[in-house]
């Protein structure tokens, strides 16, 4: 790898025990570098441990093995480097807007006056479209005003990675949509690193650079990983237009409905877990001229598999 | 307007009052059997053994009595003649001290508890014995120990509104919302600025919750406390008006006493709202 990783989850597992002095393992030697200013999804079913790699990421909770390294150092707990959009937004309802944002400011800029921590605050809010609303508190919004207060609070301390679990999930497709927008647009303009859990294909699809595909739990693992191949100024409107648009989203589905459990079942047989299969799903190149008359061939989707 | 539930739910209480009266009125105007006896006899005996009249003051009897209360609460006229306002005021203030020492108390200690499972088991047994003990029960224990009748009756009040603010605090403390912790675990927020700008909203609701509870038994108590110390109080005042034989005077106590104890539980429902925010 020619570019050093931001974060680099490094042999991390986690197991529990179980009754009777077995242990569950939810995951066991996973390993996942996220560069820095790479937008990364994790997809898979409920139970393959998602949740618990975003954590650890956070710091939440400790791996039983391994290590997650920020910028070359190991964490050893929640910091502001790493700012969490919680699913269920975790607002403070006793405060405004305003304060629950200026909260996570002056948490992070203990020394700064009142008037700066404010302005900070402010900015992010409008940042996330919530102008005008500063003075209100958490119950007077709807779902995805709550969940865009959640993603300024978190930008708000501009931290080095965004961790985001299934942040959207809650909320209906109309206003999903509109937010998944703005964290685009939002995470382009700034460059942000973000990590992201999803169940949502199509979410993913949109947003992220990089699809890490999860096998059922327990004991899960990184089957692949996924390169988008849709170009980087996609718009959520004419995605489906895209020729890379169904083979990369019917890998996906077929993964999610058939491989993540037969492969959870029986792995790859020269699987390595450091190194798992980098694949960039897409459709077949069009056929240089003359044009040819089976048509079926040109939609057919093809793949390319790498060698990491 | 008719159909406004509040004003019918009004009209109702107005009716259901008037007939409580009216049964007062007709059960205590009824005259009873006489019996003859000696002039000077029937004198210490009243108008109950002579005319037949009922013991028992009707409903214009108490009005009567708790207007002229009204009109002049704050007399003082020696030791056992003193104004209901005066008595009142005794008691309130004695429910005052006790409960602000127990909230001074409560409220760090159920922070504590809430904030430590070794010392909520460790406390618990303590708590589970202590809490069901009548507050009375300490009165022989506080006048021996303190051995002023007025500071022990603050006492009782304070080990009385004591337990329902350390539990709730405690449980309050204890079940703040998992997401919030971890929300300031994840800003790096520090213990001070965690417990007073996380925990103590959080679990504000519920710890004013148990302060209206202690509010409620502390002036439940108070009415029985000053009934053993005596020397004021509007405990005292009914005692001293039972031997007075004035049930007028101890049906207009009852009633300050119970109007007094709605006022102090509204305070409090009040400010549970002010603390109380939906999500």
């Amino acid at each position: 790898m020619t570019e050093k990783p931001l974060i680099s989850i490094e042999a991390v597992a986690r197991r529990y025990p179980a009754p009777g002095g077995n242990e569950t393992v939810i995951f066991e030697d996973l390993w996942l570098p996220i560069r820095r200013g790479e937008f990364v999804c994790m997809i898979g079913h409920s139970g393959c441990g998602k949740t618990t790699v975003l954590n650890i990421l956070a710091g939440l909770e400790a791996p039983s093995d391994g290590a997650v390294i920020v910028d070359g150092r190991e964490i050893g707990g929640p910091s502001l480097d790493r700012a969490v959009i919680f699913q269920s937004h975790a607002l403070l309802p006793w405060r405004t807007v305003l304060g629950n944002v200026a909260f996570a400011v002056k948490s992070r800029w203990p020394a700064k006056g009142k008037d700066w921590i404010e302005k900070q605050a402010k900015r992010f809010i409008s940042l996330v479209g919530l102008e005008g609303a500063e003075r209100k508190r958490p119950a007077e919004l709807s779902g995805g005003m709550k969940q865009r207060v959640g993603i300024a609070r978190a930008l708000s301390i501009e931290p080095k990675i965004l961790l985001m679990d299934e942040p959207f999930s809650a909320l209906d497709a109309l206003t999903r949509g509109t937010l998944q927008d703005e964290v685009r647009r939002i995470c382009l303009e700034t460059g942000q690193t973000t990590f992201m859990i999803t169940h949502d294909v199509d979410e993913a699809m949109y947003l992220a650079d990089r699809i890490v595909l999860m096998t059922n739990g327990p004991n899960a693992h990184v089957a692949e990983i996924v390169e988008n191949p849709l170009p980087r100024d996609r718009s959520r409107t004419d995605l489906h237009r895209h020729p890379h648009y169904y083979p990369l989203r019917n890998h996906l589905i077929d993964f999610l409905v058939t491989r993540s459990r037969t492969l959870r079942d029986a792995p790859a047989a020269d699987r390595d877990p450091r190194n798992p299969p980098v694949v960039r799903p897409h459709a077949a190149p069009e056929p240089v001229a003359p044009i040819s008359s089976d048509q079926a061939s040109a939609q057919h989707p093809s793949m390319t598999r790498r060698v990491p | 307007m008719i159909n406004s539930l509040p004003l019918r739910a009004g009209i109702l209480s107005v009716v259901l009052f008037g007939l409580f009266l009216l049964a007062w009125h007709l059960a205590v105007s009824g005259t009873g059997p006489t019996v003859e006896m000696d002039p000077a006899y029937a004198a210490l005996m009243g108008q109950a053994a002579v005319q037949g009249k009922s013991a028992m003051p009707g409903p214009m009897d108490v009005a009567a009595t708790l207007w002229g209360h009204l009109s002049d609460p704050f007399y003082v006229r020696g030791t056992n003649d003193m104004g209901l306002g005066i008595q009142l005021g005794h008691s309130i203030l004695r429910v005052a001290l006790g409960y602000f020492l127990a909230v001074a108390v409560a409220i760090p200690v159920g922070f504590l508890i809430g904030m430590s499972p070794l010392m909520s088991r460790a406390l618990d047994p303590f708590i589970q014995v202590m809490k069901p003990i009548s507050p009375l029960a300490w009165m022989p224990l506080a006048l021996y120990t303190i051995k002023d009748s007025g500071l022990s009756a603050i006492f009782v009040i304070f080990i009385c509104s004591l337990w329902p603010m350390l539990i709730n605090t405690a449980f309050g403390v204890a079940s703040v919302r998992k997401e919030w912790l971890n929300v300031a675990r994840t800003l790096e927020v520090g213990a001070f600025r965690r417990a007073f700008l996380v925990i103590l909203p959080a679990a504000a609701p519920t710890i004013l919750t148990g302060m209206r509870i202690s509010i409620g038994i502390a002036w439940l108590v108070i009415v029985a406390a000053e009934m053993l110390v005596g020397g004021t109080g509007i405990g005292y005042f009914v005692w001293n008006e039972w031997n007075n034989l004035s049930i007028t005077n101890v049906i207009t106590a009852i009633v300050a006493i119970g109007v007094v104890g709605m006022i102090l539980d509204q305070i409090l429902a009040r400010i549970a709202r002010l603390v109380s925010f939906p999500e």
